[in-house]
């Protein structure tokens, strides 16, 4: 049994919203809102309790003669989002029922029948990705589709996904074609182009890297994601020297009291 | 028995593999029991009824219900692909708005009326007959004309060949209509 | 294409991704241009220019195939004398009546061919039809005595016209008129030519932003002359391909629910007095070479099908049971007739016209003088609720009170709950299995028809009137399942392959076909799909090979890359190592391949040609490539079978604030307006009050008129409402505001959308004006999860003059700030619109 990922390409991705409908219609997921945005064609917004998958569309200027393949401009990119399934996942650190784990294939998943919808999880995603349903209260974000991968299925968005933008596959291989694919659009004449796996912070990397074109955070992927957990010791620390400072002082008092009343 | 009990509790599990409590000592029975909700149900091949792509689906049910529709990765033209309205084909098929019984509107009526499938087919009949009775033309200066204008037929892109092939003889060559047309046109 | 096709658009990034080029032409950067390498905004309408301009540069820098020109195509053909060009006439060709409004397309033809004054037939063309039947084998019917000169010299040779009548399509054309600049243009030319040879090969996609044009068969005309001249047809990676949006659009044509032709392309008769009897009927219809050649057996099998044993020689095999055309029946002809109050009954099956359909007011209240209306659908369309909840309703023109139309509406099965077969866009058959039953009292059109067949035939079988004649004979004895008694569908499909009499056999393919009764076949070009009881090829799925042989059925005989003797040079040999597909194997001595050869297996590619006195396939010879047509090659020039030119000829849309720059004649001559009461046209050219040009679209996320996408929440939440794009600059100028409310209306229908202002629409500089788009996708209507104006109530109910297809990809509108007035006061606001003189800008 392989530890998985998925590589989404946005240099491939046609922003049809397949993968999203294709997540909604496996997981049984219902829709979030009939409410036009007018952000691009984008009207289901980001990642979400009811939105597992979302594609984010970036409108840029287009110039006749150049399409959005031409590698001298970005005009309108389309990315699917996803949960990024962190190697340290907040979430998971942060749930104190036990409800979040950490499957076999490496995905971080929420079991729904025992969150209690605290919603720990929720401030502890760097991603903005876990929400609670408003229905019902408890956390939801994407599956990685265990139930799917228990049985060697690939999860239903990267099936779905009609020009194989979402792949998916063994992490260490998509790592490599990852680079490779880099590799190849700079060669292109895509200098603009990046591999987003923050393995240099503290979430460790994360089970569903992208390659997008330009700044990173055009796509809702910020530069520099933390677990919130790292502040966890030097907490500890702080709250350890406030305890005993804290202590001290009622010592001190108490003291100054005794002296005042043997007085 | 109390075993068996205790050993289902994430917390006895992770003392007794000193695992730390995410992986899965943690999961509950329903997570280790997870699968796919099509595990183990009948499969039948089919094709997307949105676009003339022609993307091969999966069909998945159980017990005459449907489970979900998915691509089918044999497909040398879709390779187990589909788009957002291929992938919502199995919502088409069970969403709440479906129409499971024949609605009648009586002339100058304000409502919809539900009657059952028998009698409207007997209306129908009754009705074509009639209209096609009083328009039909079967010669014109001595030639052979066997023509109604008076019913016409618009068809859908999705309706199957062999559909098309019935609805084409039935009404052409059996029954003389000539106002038969199809999305096609368009 | 990845706006409508995204997963057959997996196959141009495949491309892509090893080296292809992408060339998008749109007047919006949609999701296509954003996945392609060269984006070209042209202005909607101005096509051929655009296309034409390609072929002069081909023919300009001597960019052609010389060698598949030559051979395969009728570049060579000398046309008569009295030929007169659109260059020569200001926009008409030769034989233009005024007072008729058609042409006589007699000077069209070959030089040499029979014509009415040596005593040869009358050049084709029926009033009534599409441009289908004999006119598809055109005057070259006979081709023998037409005259050729391969070097392409002659001043009167096909290849000499076309660069005449090109000429003035120029680089600087395009930048005037279709508002691409000159680089841009040069660009595409050089990208779009260097793929092209005996090494390479380039494809053109299209869709309905081609076809739904007053000229629209002329665009796809213009294509054609460019990828023959670039050797583009026949062979791998070649072609022009119509991206079709339906499931079995191809299907629907394949095996029509069209008025004027029969399964397989064969013509309905016209009542007209060559077309009495079958044989004149087959006199008029059928080539002496080519595949037509063999016209009455396929007919004739059609007719033995139908009618089964009481079609005999004697009744002409059933041929007065038909029914005869008499005019436009199409869905414009008839719906205009039933607006006029003149047909009582309408049938409409899985289609949604009150939405889908050009100037849907008049459609909707076109279905109230109707006695009844029969509905079948999976969803209460908006066709099936007009009466009581359509825009005419809410505006006071119809009320349910005075609607006398008696309305039924059957609940339809899904694909998953019937058997059937597809034919996709690449002419492929395939079946689909029953997983489960339909709900409730849902069925199949199938059962539909079979079992109001079976109540009619019940009715008729003691009636001997003559109208009667053809309804008893009909063979409709399909074997039913016990569980709703729904027939098998796989005996359709028999039906439709094709027996050979009186043993019943299947046959193999529509080369068993016989003219003398003694074979049945619904459909030819389907025949081989079932070929032995058990052999269900549309069912089969095992592929094998890069072009998927095993998955399914390709009409004709499985070919998936039609005309592909044209992938070997005359002598057999593969054109290149690299695009090889079929070849003549030398010591097998026949066509072999990697596809199956579209020609005969066993015609060695010497074997000479016999066009001037030879029958059928054999007189083409073994380097004939295209065996439909009588002479065997692909038509530079179309010398008849076009009721508006030979040639592609750059007209103005019927609406356009643009004069034709090349020609006197502004409009497509045998276009046909439609033009009454309630559906007006804006003056043409540029009328004040409508200033800007609108096209319409779909979106990825819908389904056409809607009834299998707006009804889903997993669809409806990803495009919930109706929008329009404009550029910034129009915005602007129409004092717009991103995220609030335009009105739009044309002389026709008043529409509200939110406005989406975007850089993906582009005001295009043209003649020294500025020209805006505005961008408006038709998914829209009054029911479903979400609803929205629907977008085609603006357009007009127009026919090209081929196909009878409307102009709905360039027209003019007005645009305007806020939501459009409620109730009869959106009537007024629609008539004060049209009453305006000049255009308020802010």
């Amino acid at each position: 049994m392989s530890v998985t990922a998925f590589l989404t390409d946005s240099t491939l991705c046609i922003g049809c919203k397949a993968c999203e409908v294709a997540c909604k219609e496996w997981n049984g997921v219902g829709e979030d809102g009939l409410d036009w945005s007018g952000f691009s064609y984008d009207n289901t917004g980001s990642v979400g309790a009811s939105t597992w998958r979302h594609v984010k569309f970036v409108e840029q200027t287009p110039e006749p003669g150049f399409g959005g393949n031409a590698p001298e401009m970005n005009s309108w990119a389309f990315s699917s989002d996803v949960c990024k399934h962190c190697e340290n996942a907040g979430c998971l650190e942060a749930c104190p029922t036990g409800s979040i784990v950490r499957t076999e294939f490496g995905g971080v998943y929420v079991q729904p029948d025992i969150c209690n919808g605290c919603g720990y999880c929720v401030v502890s995603c760097p991603f903005g990705v876990v929400e609670r349903n408003e229905q019902d209260g408890r956390a939801f974000k994407c599956t990685f589709c265990y139930d799917r991968q228990k049985v060697g299925l690939v999860p239903a968005c990267a099936k779905a996904c009609p020009t194989e933008s979402i792949q998916f596959g063994e992490i260490g291989a998509l790592r490599r074609k990852a680079e490779e694919r880099l590799a190849e659009l700079r060669g292109r004449g895509m200098r603009d182009a990046t591999v987003y796996d923050p393995v240099d912070t503290s979430v460790g990397g994360s089970h569903a890297m992208f390659i997008v074109r330009g700044d990173p955070r055009t796509y809702n992927l910020p530069p520099k994601p933390e677990v919130p957990t790292i502040y966890l010791k030097k907490a500890w620390a702080s709250s350890a020297i406030a305890a005993a400072l804290l202590l001290g002082g009622t010592l001190v008092a108490f003291l100054a009291d005794g002296q005042r009343n043997g007085r | 028995m109390l075993n068996d009990l205790l050993s289902r509790w994430p917390l006895i599990r992770q003392l007794q593999t000193g695992a730390d409590g995410t992986g899965a000592e943690a999961m509950t029975e329903h997570t280790r029991n997870l699968r796919p909700k099509h595990y183990g149900a009948e499969v039948t091949r089919s094709i997307c009824p949105y676009c003339g792509v022609g993307c091969g689906q999966l069909v998945y049910h159980r017990d005459g219900k449907l489970i979900s529709i998915e691509g089918d990765p044999e497909s040398p033209i879709s390779r187990g692909h589909l788009c957002p309205k291929g992938a919502d084909t199995y919502e088409l098929h069970t969403h709440s708005g479906r129409q499971t019984k024949v609605k009648y509107r009586r002339p100058y009526s304000r409502r919809w009326e539900e009657i059952d499938l028998e009698s409207a087919m007997d209306m129908v009949a009754d009705r074509l007959w009639d209209t096609r009775d009083r328009t039909f033309q079967e010669t014109r200066h001595g030639a052979s004309l066997m023509q109604t204008k008076a019913i016409g037929h618009l068809g859908g892109a999705t309706l199957d060949n062999e559909e098309n092939y019935l609805i084409k003889k039935l009404f052409s060559a059996g029954l003389g209509m000539v106002c038969i047309s199809n999305q096609a046109r368009i | 294409m990845a706006e409508n096709h995204p997963v057959g658009f997996q196959w141009v990034i495949a491309a892509r991704e090893r080296g292809a080029k992408i060339i998008h032409v749109d007047p919006r950067f949609n999701r296509t241009s954003a996945m392609a390498d060269i984006w070209v905004p042209l202005r909607a309408g101005s096509d051929i220019i655009f296309l034409g301009a390609l072929i002069h540069y081909v023919l300009e820098n001597k960019k052609e195939f010389r060698d598949y020109v030559v051979n395969y195509t009728n570049a060579s053909t000398i046309l008569r004398d009295d030929f007169r060009d659109t260059e020569d006439l200001d926009g008409l060709f030769s034989g233009w009546d005024a007072d008729k409004k058609k042409y006589d397309p007699e000077t069209w033809l070959y030089k040499g061919a029979p014509s009415k004054d040596s005593g040869g037939e009358k050049a084709g063309h029926s009033d009534a039809g599409g441009g289908h039947g004999k006119d598809r084998g055109g005057e070259a019917e006979d081709a023998g005595k037409f005259e050729a000169d391969p070097t392409l010299e002659h001043p009167r040779c096909v290849f000499q016209v076309l660069k005449r009548h090109f000429s003035r399509y120029t680089p600087q054309m395009v930048e005037r008129y279709c508002g691409v600049s000159k680089e841009v243009f040069l660009k595409t030319a050089e990208a779009f030519t260097s793929a092209s040879g005996p090494e390479k090969t380039a494809a053109i996609c299209y869709a309905v932003g081609w076809t739904q044009h007053s000229k629209g068969v002329q665009i796809i005309r213009a294509a054609a002359i460019l990828q023959l001249l670039l050797g583009n047809i026949g062979r791998p990676g070649g072609g022009i391909l119509a991206l079709r949006g339906h499931a079995s659009i191809q299907g629907s044509t394949d095996i029509p629910t069209l008025y004027d032709i029969l399964p397989g392309y064969l013509p309905m008769p016209v009542f007209e007095a060559d077309s009495h009897n079958l044989k004149d009927y087959i006199k008029k219809h059928k080539a002496r070479t080519g595949l037509w050649a063999n016209f009455d057996k396929y007919f004739i099998s059609l007719l033995k099908a139908y009618y089964g044993e009481a079609a005999n020689a004697e009744n002409e095999f059933g041929f007065n049971w038909l029914p005869r055309v008499t005019g436009d029946h199409s869905h414009f002809g008839y719906w205009l007739e039933m607006a006029e109050g003149k047909m009582e009954g309408l049938f409409v099956m899985g289609q949604n016209p009150a939405v889908g359909a050009p100037n849907g007011r008049l459609e909707r209240k076109a279905l109230a003088k109707l006695k009844w209306l029969v509905v079948r659908d999976m969803v209460e369309t908006e066709t099936a609720s007009f009466w009581y909840d359509s825009p005419e309703t809410e505006r006071g023109e119809l009320s349910p009170d005075d609607l006398a139309t008696e309305v039924f509406l059957f609940p339809a099965a899904g694909t998953a709950e019937k058997d059937g077969t597809f034919t996709n866009t690449q002419r492929l058959l395939q079946y689909r299995n029953q997983a489960v039953e339909p709900p409730g009292d849902a069925r199949s059109e199938t059962w539909f028809m079979y079992h109001l067949g079976r109540r009619l035939k019940e009715k008729a079988k003691n009636d001997t009137r003559p109208r009667n004649g053809g309804l008893n004979a009909l063979t409709w004895n399909y074997s039913t399942r016990v569980e709703h008694a729904e027939p098998d569908v796989e005996e359709v499909l028999q039906e439709i392959n094709g027996r050979s009499l009186p043993d019943g056999k299947l046959l193999e393919g529509f080369k068993a076909l016989k003219n003398d009764g003694s074979t049945t076949c619904g459909c030819w070009i389907y025949s081989g799909v079932f070929p032995r009881p058990g052999e269900n090829k549309a069912n089969k799925r095992e592929p094998k090979g890069y072009l998927g042989h095993g998955w399914g059925f390709a009409w004709p005989n499985d070919c998936r890359i039609i005309y592909n003797r044209a992938s070997a040079r005359p002598d057999g040999k593969p054109w290149s190592e690299r695009k090889k597909l079929v070849w003549w194997d030398v010591e097998k001595k026949h066509w072999t391949g990697l596809d199956t050869p579209d020609f005969e297996k066993t015609t060695p590619p010497d074997a000479k040609e016999n066009i001037h006195r030879g029958r059928g396939v054999e007189a083409l010879g073994g380097a004939k490539p295209f065996i439909l047509h009588p002479d065997g090659v692909g038509w530079l020039f179309v010398a008849s079978g076009l009721k508006d030119g030979p040639l592609p000829t750059h007209y103005e849309a019927l609406e356009s604030p643009v004069s034709n720059p090349l020609y006197a004649q502004q409009t497509d001559p045998a276009a046909d307006k439609k033009e009454r009461p309630g559906n007006e046209y804006a003056a043409s050219p540029a009328d004040p009050r409508f200033p800007y040009v609108l096209t319409t679209y779909r979106l990825t996320e819908h389904h056409t008129a809607g009834g299998m996408s707006r009804t889903l929440s997993h669809l409806a939440e990803l495009q919930p409402e109706l929008f329009t794009e404009v550029s910034p600059e129009l915005a602007a100028e129409a004092g717009l505001e991103h995220g609030d409310w335009a009105t739009i209306t044309t002389p026709r229908g008043i529409v509200e959308a939110r406005v989406m202002v975007t850089r993906r629409m582009r005001a295009m500089w043209v003649d020294g004006r500025r020209i805006h788009h505005v961008g408006l996708p038709y998914h829209w209507g009054y029911r479903g999860l979400v609803t929205g104006d629907i977008a085609n109530d603006l357009l007009s109910i127009s026919e090209e003059p081929n196909v009878r297809i409307m102009e709905a990809k360039a027209l003019v509108c007005n645009l305007t700030p806020g939501r459009r007035a409620c109730g009869a006061a959106a009537l007024t606001q629609l008539a004060a619109n049209m009453k305006r003189t000049s255009v308020s800008t802010k």
